[in-house]
């Protein structure tokens, strides 16, 4: 503390400053803070770049993929490497489908767990259960993988699907052999994995919503049930969306738990038995030993489209939330 | 009190970085590719690195097609496949490959059939049906035909095959091409193929993993994955018309008429599945690592020849414990005079009498 | 008047539902951690931390190469990541107000978003093809790349908790803006943002997909950050997808690590981070 000036402390002692000077003083910013911030301004600026670098790079290395295939890329399936035959149908159905399975899982879970960490829990449990549940988004997605593989298949294959064959057999969305291995179990396992984010950032929205809302409702003779339903949910309504589109954008990216339970097939299959394949689990799976030159650029060029729509995706989230709950760390606080 | 020991802990750190980067002379060599012979390669390594503890060789099993791309991309000092590089690859690389076999081994059909223990005979024909999606349940009159006795249940088959690049893809295919008409002319042959059906596993370990998990599945690995995992394998009919049991002679008759006839100058990219003999195993094959003709580093070089020459001669010792048949002698001779013309710099890296250390 | 009792009786059985999500979303969480309990507690033996890898199907081998290789990783990442995400955080806090500010906060939550194989990729295009091998050092630069827009949010966060009137003290007893912000401002902050890096680090330590074609693995225990190195949630995933019983031990028993790694390290966070915002 040896520079503050002397002046500051003793002011009879310096000679009176004149306008001119007192107006200079003001403007003054000192070399440091030049320096300082241009220094993390350049840092700050490293995340634009990063962003472009890696959309550059991957629409670059796709570009031999693109030109053979064109927009048929997207919507051929047969994926044969053998003979050049680049066709990602099933990719992105997989990708979707899976995503699907888990939204219509997780969301409703997702959903009364904030509203019952917001509204219904006593006080007491609020933490511990909300921290339990964050927890969920903490566990490695190898480890729901290795989960996944070993107990969760097993006891869809052996002891769900045995008693529920009989009664949802006949649908065609259960059509099929079950192995195990499948858009199902791929789907459930997301579903774990994407339910911590929704009820993160739901509770978030909730708690934005100002008391005086809640307070009206009471007092206009709803029950409190009746408040979450009809004042509460509908005025974070689009922070709630936003908070589901996270949670697909999640769903969409994720990989070693996918590739471990959902049988790596290219195939389109309505049947939620059958196997199935996503964007990334293919990159995971085929990257590092596509052979020819053209496997690889299909490859950057799923990765390419798998980028694309998940910043479009977030993008979407991150702009829905912000307006409820202003300026929140949208499910970027690694929870 | 949280500086100091910031300060130890990151001298600490830097001591075994540095340890770990300047260890005294270590060669270190970095090889990936087939699957297949991935149980030989890691005895080898340990075994050799035993023998001769400078030698530190990095091998991964990430299949024959990562292989072949690895060494293409140089990313890797060798590369290893048991479905040889084409003629565009071998383009890509501009001639600058030489393919060594290491041993000779086998791909057999191997299946988890509940309440089923016998050994189940297989025909090419049936095989293929069977990855055609054609045969789709075990007591299909074409299975029930050839094992009468084998109580085969109504139940469902579950395919297993290869999702990563596989040179063991490779020699089944080239084996189903041959013995199916229906099959050449849907599937074809390579390490990747358009499968029709069924489930994908990573490496041999995945596909055996399959089937060990999944009761009513059979797929297709190399023998050691079977024995070693306790899953039941079968018997196939060769050409002659025998059913025969993968083994080390059976295999090692497979490479024989090949090799009586084989060319001084080849490239060793031979197939020798559905060959003919009484007692050939029909879906044997070579396995080879692919190096370059023209090396670049000299230690590195002269560690990686040694050591294959080692591999060939004193290595195949523990091929048989691994079900895996050792070279024919014929075959080693003329991998000798390949090694031996390795050079780094226009001049060869083993002197013209190297006899092995 | 039964309409109201109605009313509320739906009201109650509602609210049990949510009490009954709240636990049913909590189960897997229970199972998971009671079977890496049950399934690797009895591997975690001596040869399990100090061997490395065997040849297939032989017994006694180890995770030793695997863990050190994870925490060597982490560490290059670390250095990448840290430095420049924490940076961004201050920067997103300090002057970050304007629409510049706006634009990098937009796009570090975006960048939150790109999966981690996307990631992956990307390094195996700038850190892998060039150097025309594998290595740690690439796996390390990848997982911190993920590292930096989580950083910089959760450092700004913290940040942001520093009153304003400490900010107004320091400038007004005539420290210039940057040595108020370095000096004061972050120091205050330094126990928020160090937590934040912990549970950043936590989440990047169970990164799979992003090593699998940087640093590729390695069966022997190294050190050399230039060649492939192993990992522990990487050798996780191999043994998991094999069909040997001694490599199933091994992976449950990996996976205990590495869910214990990654708990400790959150846990403890969130406590310290709990504690500082009821006192901010």
């Amino acid at each position: 503390m040896t520079d503050i000036p002397a002046t500051a402390l003793e002011p009879e002692l310096a000679p009176k400053p004149t306008a001119e000077e007192r107006w200079r003083a003001l403007r003054t910013v000192s070399r440091g803070d030049v320096i300082y911030r241009s220094l993390l301004t350049v840092l700050a600026l490293l995340l634009p770049l990063l962003v472009v670098l890696i959309a550059v790079e991957l629409v670059s290395n796709a570009m031999p993929a693109v030109s053979k295939f064109g927009f048929g890329f997207l919507t051929h399936s047969t994926w044969d490497p053998v003979q050049g035959q680049f066709g990602a149908l099933p990719l992105i159905f997989g990708t979707l489908y899976s995503s699907l399975v888990a939204l219509v899982i997780a969301v409703p879970l997702a959903l009364a767990c904030a509203i019952f960490l917001t509204e219904f829990a006593p006080r007491w449990l609020r933490t511990p259960v909300g921290t339990l549940i964050e927890l969920l988004a903490a566990v490695p997605s190898v480890i729901y993988g290795l989960w996944g593989i070993f107990v969760l298949i097993p006891l869809l294959r052996d002891h769900v699907w045995k008693v529920a064959r009989h009664a949802l057999g006949w649908l065609p969305i259960f059509g099929g052999v079950f192995y195990g291995p499948s858009v199902l179990a791929a789907g459930v396992i997301l579903s774990i994995m994407i339910l911590p984010y929704i009820a993160a950032v739901s509770r978030e929205v909730l708690l934005a919503v100002p008391p005086s809302q809640r307070e009206a409702g009471l007092a206009l003779g709803a029950t409190r049930w009746e408040t979450v339903t009809t004042v509460i949910l509908p005025y974070g309504r689009a922070g709630i969306v936003g908070a589901v589109i996270l949670g697909l954008g999640r769903a969409l990216g994720e990989t070693m738990a996918v590739t471990m339970v959902i049988g790596n097939r290219h195939e389109v299959s309505a049947s939620l038995l059958q196997p199935g394949y996503t964007i990334a689990a293919a990159i995971a799976n085929e990257f590092s030993e596509a052979v020819s030159d053209m496997h690889l650029s299909a490859l950057f060029m799923v990765g390419a489209v798998l980028f694309v729509i998940t910043i479009l995706v977030n993008t979407l989230a991150r702009v829905l939330v912000w307006r409820v709950a202003r300026g929140s760390a949208v499910g970027s606080t690694a929870i | 009190m949280t500086k100091r020991i910031a300060a130890v802990l990151s001298v600490a750190a830097g001591t075994v970085l540095l340890a770990g980067s300047v260890a005294a002379q270590t060669v270190r060599l970095n090889g990936a590719g087939a699957t297949f012979p991935q149980p030989i390669y890691q005895k080898w390594v340990l075994e050799y690195h035993n023998a001769h503890p400078t030698v530190e060789i990095n091998y991964q099993g990430i299949g024959s097609g990562g292989g072949i791309r690895q060494f293409t991309d140089h990313t890797v000092d060798f590369g290893a496949s048991d479905g040889p590089m084409t003629d565009a690859q071998i383009q890509a690389v501009n001639g600058d490959v030489y393919h060594l076999p290491t041993v000779l081994g086998s791909v057999v059909p191997t299946y988890n059939i509940p309440g089923v223990t016998a050994q189940l005979r297989f025909t090419g024909d049936v095989l293929a049906g069977i990855w055609l999606g054609q045969i789709t349940k075990w007591n299909d009159s074409r299975l029930t035909a050839l094992n009468p006795d084998a109580n085969l249940p109504d139940q469902d088959i579950v395919v297993a095959h290869r999702s990563d690049g596989s040179g063991t893809t490779y020699i089944f295919t080239d084996y189903l091409t041959k013995v199916s008409p229906d099959w050449a002319q849907r599937v074809g042959k390579g390490t990747s193929v358009n499968w029709p059906v069924g489930l994908g596993g990573q490496g041999n370990p995945g596909v055996a993993n399959i089937v060990k998990q999944t009761p009513g599945a059979i797929g297709y690995v190399e023998l050691i994955y079977a024995i070693q995992n306790n899953i039941g394998y079968g018997v196939v009919r060769n050409k002659a018309g025998n059913y025969i049991q993968a083994s080390l002679e059976t295999t090692t008759n497979a490479a024989a008429g090949a090799v009586a006839s084989l060319d001084p100058n080849t490239d060793f990219r031979i197939s020798i599945t559905d060959a003919d003999g009484a007692q050939v195993y029909p879906i044997s094959s070579f396995t080879w690592l692919l190096l370059p003709k023209q090396m670049t580093d000299a230690v590195k070089a002269r560690a990686l020849l040694e050591f294959v020459w080692w591999a060939v001669h004193d290595g195949e010792k523990f091929t048989s414990a691994l079900a895996y048949a050792p070279l024919p002698a014929r075959v080693v001779q003329l991998e000798e005079q390949r090694l031996k013309s390795i050079t780094v710099n226009g001049q060869p890296v083993l002197p013209s009498n190297y006899r092995g250390r | 008047m039964h309409g109201r009792l109605i009313r509320r009786l739906f009201g109650s059985v509602m609210t049990g539902a949510t009490y009954g999500a709240a636990a049913l979303a909590i189960l897997p969480l229970a199972v998971i951690l009671a079977m890496l309990l049950v399934k690797g507690a009895g591997s975690l033996d001596w040869n399990f931390f100090t061997r490395s890898a065997v040849p297939f199907g032989e017994h006694g081998g180890g995770f030793a190469h695997a863990i050190v290789g994870t925490l060597i990783i982490v560490g290059l990442a670390c250095a990448v990541g840290v430095p420049v995400g924490v940076s961004i955080g201050i920067y997103l806090a300090e002057f970050g107000g304007g629409q510049l500010g706006f634009a990098i906060r937009f796009i570090a939550d975006v960048l939150n978003g790109v999966p981690s194989i996307v990631i992956g990729i990307f390094a195996w295009t700038w850190l892998v093809k060039p150097m025309g091998h594998f290595s740690a050092l690439a796996g390390g630069v990848a997982l911190g790349m993920i590292l930096v827009p989580i950083l910089a949010r959760t450092t700004e966060e913290m940040v942001r908790l520093v009153p304003n009137s400490l900010r107004e003290a320091a400038l007004a007893l005539g420290y210039p803006r940057w040595r108020t912000s370095l000096v004061v401002v972050v120091r205050t902050a330094a126990a928020g943002i160090v937590t934040g890096c912990l549970v950043a680090v936590a989440r990047v330590a169970g990164e799979t997909a992003p090593l699998l074609f940087t640093a590729l693995g390695n069966q022997f225990f190294s050190t050399r950050v230039q060649g492939p190195m192993a990992a522990l949630p990487l050798q996780v995933y191999v043994y998991a997808l094999g069909p040997y019983d001694e490599w199933h031990r091994q992976a449950w028993a990996g996976a205990l690590v590495l869910i214990m790694l990654v708990l400790a390290l959150s846990l403890f966070a969130r406590a310290v981070v709990r504690a500082k915002r009821q006192h901010a």
